[in-house]
């Protein structure tokens, strides 16, 4: 009886491991393997040619290093990339100090009311993401609600003067739209791993924090910022990483002036019809990556250790 | 006034703001697709023009019934690849090359869409100079979907799967169920609510996507987020503000009505629980 269920047991856990990993290995790292080696490929009139060649009985390999060697060398590919990492920079710190007061809040709402607010947070996040970033270009050309309140409270001298708009009254296509677009549409991506971890908090520390002396300030940054640090490095790499390359939104809402990887790879993808050069960008934009994502990575795993 | 009372209106203060912040542009795109002048920002009286003109916009039309079959078939392969790869990652602990397995699965919730549009498309190029398919549309379009859809599956069922309490398939066993039997009578029940979400969270998704459908769409296989993205590419159009309503609309009914459902099979199960535990 045991030896049945055993040898059914086995068949069915051969089959839950190994659906899923042959379709990841071969929809999503042959797929790489793939890029990675047309980066090297030499281009053709319409299509890239192999790197390894049959011919005359010689196997030939032929690698064309010239598309690394343009991305190190031409200053138009490395400024892209800066930028890119700044941006994305830029838009994890404001997620993060908009975020973390906002799930802190939530945490400690009424349990009753909490529900709600987590519903809140979500909506906008299942609601079309192209039409809410398409809605900030309304929201910020001439006349839009968000570019008269700007105005109104005279911000926009502020950002005039650290230079992320051009002129007084251009908000569109400027680092202020990007930025801001980005932070719009990451911001819950920031808070749903932070309210998690701040829910989960036992607030006895606090008190005890609080018998021992403690100030409500000091118990918040002695106990409950490096309590929430797995929420902090979760939510950062969930905005930070999709930001570096992310594309729709450079498109829609920045400029001339805020190139990003995301875009060069597309451009040079569907206007060059350069595979190959749009490989080597993806490949670069793996290597700016990988670090976080393997944080990432790794955080994911622990999170579901401490689980079970 | 004391320190407390200053967080707690503090604390209001930011989460309403915050809100204000995350609504703007959906309430903005709502009240715009009423107004009848066609200069974006400039408000010149009700009108219910542009969605009568939606019912003749036959790009747009068939870019939304395409959109919502591949929206479809993409929410029900991920569900499914989805829970197989949840169930392997909380019930197997140790397989052989299972930090690369989790690392592929949670990889496409941050990696950039333009790096899995392109490297899919290049296989599939690939793939059909060697064999003569997949022709590239609706079915490209859809693998790029599924890997996506996939990733978020498993995350929201793992989750759930993580909370369940073992001794219940465990006692199954004991009672001579095959595992055939517990996954379907015990398990399955048990996770249903997050199957129901992970469906409509990856069908969504996929009636939003942009980057992967553009990589791998072919000729005559346009969706809809591409038909609006080209034209809030060109600028402000109120076609797309009444499309947009629409679908916020939609949405909106379709996942409130979700989790009031969610959250009322929640309630019948507790109370059956408990009066389950009284009767032992």
């Amino acid at each position: 009886m045991s030896g049945r269920l055993n040898s059914a047991g086995r068949g069915g856990r051969w089959a839950v491991i190994g659906v899923p990993y042959f379709w990841l290995l071969l929809f999503f790292m042959l797929p790489f393997l793939i890029v990675l080696k047309i980066s090297v490929s030499e281009m053709e009139t319409v299509t890239f040619k192999d790197v390894l060649t049959w011919k005359d009985g010689v196997l030939a390999l032929s690698l064309k290093l010239s598309n690394y060697a343009s991305l190190v060398q031409d200053d138009l590919y490395f400024l892209t990339y800066v930028s890119s990492l700044k941006y994305a920079a830029v838009t994890t710190v404001l997620c993060l100090v908009i975020g973390y007061p906002f799930a802190y809040f939530m945490a400690r709402a009424r349990a009753t009311l909490q529900p709600t607010l987590l519903m809140l947070v979500m909506l906008p996040f299942w609601t079309s993401f192209l039409l809410r970033v398409y809605a900030w270009k309304g929201l910020l050309s001439e006349h839009g609600w968000a570019a008269d309140f700007i105005a109104g409270l005279g911000l926009d001298r502020l950002l005039l003067a650290f230079g992320l708009i051009p002129a007084q009254g251009q908000l569109m296509n400027t680092p202020f739209s990007l930025v801001l677009g980005m932070t719009y549409t990451y911001l819950p991506f920031m808070i749903l791993p932070l309210y998690s971890n701040l829910a989960k908090m036992d607030l006895r520390l606090l008190e005890a924090a609080s018998d021992l002396g403690a100030t409500a300030w000091v118990a918040f940054w002695k106990i409950t910022v490096p309590l929430s640090k797995a929420g902090i490095i979760a939510g950062s790499m969930l905005v930070f990483i999709p930001c570096v390359g992310e594309y729709v939104i450079p498109e829609l809402l920045g400029g001339p002036q805020t190139q990003m990887i995301g875009r060069t790879l597309w451009d040079e993808f569907f206007s060059n019809n350069d595979w190959p050069m749009a490989s080597t960008v993806a490949v670069a934009m793996v290597l700016l990556i990988i670090v976080p994502l393997a944080i990432f990575n790794k955080y994911q795993a622990e999170a579901v250790e401490k689980r079970s | 006034m004391n320190a407390a009372a200053i967080n707690k209106w503090f604390g209001r203060g930011w989460l309403s703001l915050g809100f204000v912040f995350l609504y703007l542009p959906i309430v903005a795109l709502v009240l715009y697709s009423f107004n009848d002048s066609p200069v974006p920002n400039v408000w010149r009286g009700f009108t219910l023009k542009w969605y009568a003109a939606l019912g003749s916009d036959a790009e747009m039309l068939s870019g939304l019934w395409l959109s919502l079959k591949i929206a479809f078939f993409t929410a029900c392969s991920s569900v499914v690849l989805g829970t197989l790869a949840a169930i392997a990652l909380v019930k197997y602990r140790r397989f052989g090359g299972r930090t690369l397995f989790s690392g592929m699965v949670n990889a496409p919730l941050v990696m950039p869409e333009v790096i899995i549009g392109l490297s899919l498309l290049l296989m599939l190029v690939s793939l059909q100079r060697a064999l003569g398919f997949p022709e590239r549309g609706m079915v490209t379009i859809w693998m790029g979907h599924l890997l996506l859809g996939m990733a978020y599956a498993a995350v929201i069922v793992q989750a759930r799967l993580q909370d369940l309490n073992p001794q219940l398939e465990e006692a199954a066993m004991d009672l001579g169920a095959k595992p055939w039997q517990v996954f379907t009578l015990v398990t399955l029940p048990m996770i249903s609510q997050a199957l129901m979400s992970a469906w409509l969270l990856t069908f969504t998704l996929s009636l939003d996507d942009v980057v992967l459908s553009a990589f791998l769409s072919g000729p005559g296989a346009t969706t809809m987020p591409l038909v609006i993205f080209s034209r809030a590419r060109l600028g402000l159009n109120p076609s797309v503000n009444a499309i947009a309503t629409l679908i916020v609309t939609l949405v909106t009914i379709g996942v409130v009505a979700a989790s009031y459902v969610i959250a009322r099979r929640e309630r019948i199960r507790a109370a059956e629980m408990a009066a389950a535990v009284r009767a032992g």
